[in-house]
């Protein structure tokens, strides 16, 4: 095989692959677009009557951007704390490690394994003593919790490769613990932070189970609002569809301006 | 400069503190709803309801009926509080109640709500012991829809009261694949408000019941055995192609797009059926009431969607003046005089069916009004049972049984699995589940 047609199907294949991957996403796209009776008929047509009244009609029934602002303020207020939280762990982990460390840390990944479902009334009833049902505070506790297994891990992979011998050299200079962290460890290592924050904000703006348990309608977010236009008697995917298009449209543009980072990042470690 | 600061500060303070009693404080009601039509319209009119209550406004929470389901329900066990109002059917209002999750009705009723006009069958279903835990928003039956062409074509006539055997016959002469027409189109998803609505009644006009009077399960019983191979007969010689994976929507697609001979499902398709604007068939569909085999008990189901107040609710004046608002013969008015009769929330109140702009408007009426009184969730079956409910039983464990019990049947339309093996791992299933959650309300 030549290379160059070598090069031709593997550029075939990762178009395929890309496209399958990426199919689901076009047809929602597509399908809000559509009217409820195209968007359920039997043999698709791709691009049949188009219009936008469907978003009118989702525009007309909920108030996007209250639901859009509270799931900005929840996945950067959740992924903040939850940086704060795990930055001194994984500083700690990585450069002050102790024989249970390791165990430590499959501890923590081990928390994820466990349904949410399963903790769901301890944690309400929480929530409820704490006045935090239905408050953007409490949904920002509770998805930072939920992200910190993966922010800390991730955080320890990309501590772990800055040399070591610079922080030592910055501790002969007389920097101490926090001062090693902020001008040293932290911009050595901003790809990776930078990579991490970038899925957690996707992870936390994704996250439904939490959000639409704990919150009714002043700190719902978009999860809430997408979940509204599902009906057991009528015809709604079209509107379902141009509802979630407006949900994932501002995380698709942040993916997309990121993903340069946050490939880099998530492939850091990989390479090395 | 600053030596009247005082004064000019403590003069303001004064003149917050006067004008503080004439903003008065506005009670916020949540309410959480599904997103069906009937409750799209009742949110666009709720501002009619704070125009006459300017002290109370309203708060929307409308979600998918399982996520609905799964989070008022943690709410009520929890008397969390975050709900003034809640949208609940006929399998809640009685068991919340029960538990003390639901506010008791009747008492707070005022005398123009006129209780003695919503339909008994729907009143009993939303109560429990005595009291009533719902009013009813809307309700609905089953019924038969048939295409009065192709019958006319092929020679048939739908007879007043059909059967399951009518049923066969009519769906193998209709059965024409070649043409993309399909005898009957029927309930095949998976799931306790799925197939398990539908195969329900059924079973219950077979004469068969899910529990004797002992609580042990029937499901390997012959008249199981009988109704769910005409069931299965009906689909897999006469039905679409891909019937396990069509819900409502699915079917009322299919039928309205004139793909379906007959159709047996909810009452609530008649009117999107009948409208021209919708519907392919909206001049050719005919009406019958729910087929019967041996007993007319439990052939047609009942359901309503109906609002109730939490215990925990802040605000039970309010909430209760808001569930009369909603279910009240002045709402029902509003909705005709807005939207037109056919939209009115149908099967609640004897008072509706008295309007003659209604029975001619929707020439299905006076068939909906007749099989809501005639479905008895008192009574549902031919034999002594020891439950309430047609097609899903007053049960907490109902909605687990009814989903296993729903894969199995799936899986014997699909021909994954005998008939026998079925209904075998059904009724085991259904043992297990009794064991492990009790039949205790």
């Amino acid at each position: 095989m030549t290379p160059i047609l070598r090069k031709l199907l593997l550029t075939v294949l990762g178009w395929i692959v890309a496209l399958v991957i990426a199919f689901p996403v076009i047809w929602m796209v597509l399908t809000s677009f559509k009217s409820e009776t195209e968007a359920i008929s039997r043999v698709p047509h791709l691009f049949a009557h188009l219009s936008l009244t469907n978003y009118v009609a989702v525009q007309e029934r909920a108030k996007y951007l209250h639901f859009a602002w509270n799931s900005v303020i929840v996945s950067f207020g959740s992924t903040l704390l939850a940086l704060l939280l795990a930055i001194p762990a994984a500083y700690a982990m990585a450069f002050l490690p102790t024989p249970r460390t390791r165990g430590t840390l499959l501890w923590m990944l081990s928390t994820k394994m466990m349904p949410s479902v399963g903790v769901l009334v301890p944690v309400y009833l929480l929530f409820r003593d704490a006045g935090l049902l239905d408050t953007r505070v409490g949904l920002v506790l509770v998805d930072a919790l939920g992200i910190l297994p993966v922010v800390v891990w991730m955080l320890y992979t990309f501590f772990k490769e800055v040399p070591r011998e610079v922080l030592e050299a910055g501790r002969m200079d007389g920097a101490g613990p926090l001062r090693e962290v902020y001008n040293l460890l932290l911009p050595l290592s901003m790809p990776g932070i930078v990579s991490t924050s970038l899925l957690a904000v996707i992870l936390t703006w994704n996250e439904a189970f939490w959000s639409l348990t704990l919150t009714t309608s002043k700190a719902a977010p978009l999860t809430a609002f997408i979940a509204s236009f599902s009906s057991p008697e009528g015809l709604f995917y079209a509107k379902l569809s141009a509802a979630s298009t407006m949900a994932i449209a501002p995380i698709l543009v942040l993916g997309w301006a990121g993903q340069r980072q946050l490939v880099r990042g998530l492939t850091f470690g990989a390479v090395k | 400069m600053f030596r009247h600061l005082d004064r000019v500060l403590g003069a303001l303070l004064a003149a917050l503190y006067l004008c503080a009693p004439a903003t008065r404080a506005q009670t916020i009601l949540t309410i959480a709803t599904v997103n069906n039509g009937d409750m799209v319209v009742m949110q666009r009119l709720s501002a009619e309801f704070e125009r006459q209550h300017p002290d109370i406004k309203l708060d929307w929470v409308v979600l998918e009926e399982n996520i609905l389901r799964q989070k008022t329900t943690t709410d009520a066990a929890t008397h969390g509080g975050q709900y003034d109002v809640v949208t609940i059917g006929p399998l809640e209002a009685p068991i919340w109640g029960r538990r003390g999750w639901l506010l008791p009705l009747e008492g707070r009723l005022a005398p123009a709500y006129e209780v003695d006009d919503l339909l008994k069958p729907i009143r009993d279903a939303a109560s429990d012991r005595g009291h009533l835990y719902a009013l009813p928003f809307y309700a609905e039956s089953s019924l038969t829809y048939y295409r009065k062409d192709l019958f006319a074509a092929a020679g048939l006539h739908m007879p007043a009261q059909p059967t399951y055997q009518d049923i066969a016959r009519f769906a193998k002469a209709l059965h024409n694949p070649a043409k993309g027409t399909y005898g009957v189109c029927l309930r095949g998803k998976p799931g306790w408000g799925e197939n398990m609505a539908f195969v329900s009644t059924v079973v219950n006009t077979f004469g068969g019941r899910w529990f004797d009077e002992g609580w042990s399960p029937q499901l390997d019983s012959p008249e199981w055995h009988n109704a769910i191979s005409t069931y299965v007969d009906l689909l897999q010689k006469y039905g679409p192609p891909g019937s396990s994976s069509n819900g409502f929507n699915e079917s009322l697609t299919l039928f309205e797009n004139g793909r379906c001979g007959m159709w047996i499902d909810a009452t609530v398709a008649a009117g999107t059926l009948s409208d021209s604007k919708q519907s392919l068939v909206a001049n050719t569909v005919g009406f019958a009431p729910a087929p019967t085999a041996v007993t007319p008990r439990g052939a047609q189901w009942l359901w309503f969607w109906g609002l109730g107040v939490p215990s925990a609710t802040r605000h039970p004046e309010a909430a209760a003046a808001f569930v009369q608002w909603a279910t009240s013969k002045e709402y029902i008015r509003l909705v005709a005089d807005r939207y037109g009769w056919p939209a009115v929330p149908p099967g609640t109140r004897h008072s509706t069916y008295e309007q003659p702009q209604y029975l001619v408007s929707a020439p299905f009426a006076g068939l909906v009004y007749r099989s809501i009184l005639a479905a008895d969730p008192l009574s549902p079956t031919l034999k002594p049972v020891p439950y309430t409910g047609i097609q899903c039983i007053v049960l907490p464990a109902f909605p687990t049984i009814g989903n296993q019990v729903g894969q199995l049947i799936a899986a014997v339309l699909v021909g994954n699995m005998t008939l026998d093996d079925g209904l075998h791992k059904a009724q085991a299933a259904t043992q297990r589940v009794v064991q492990r959650m009790g039949v205790e309300r």
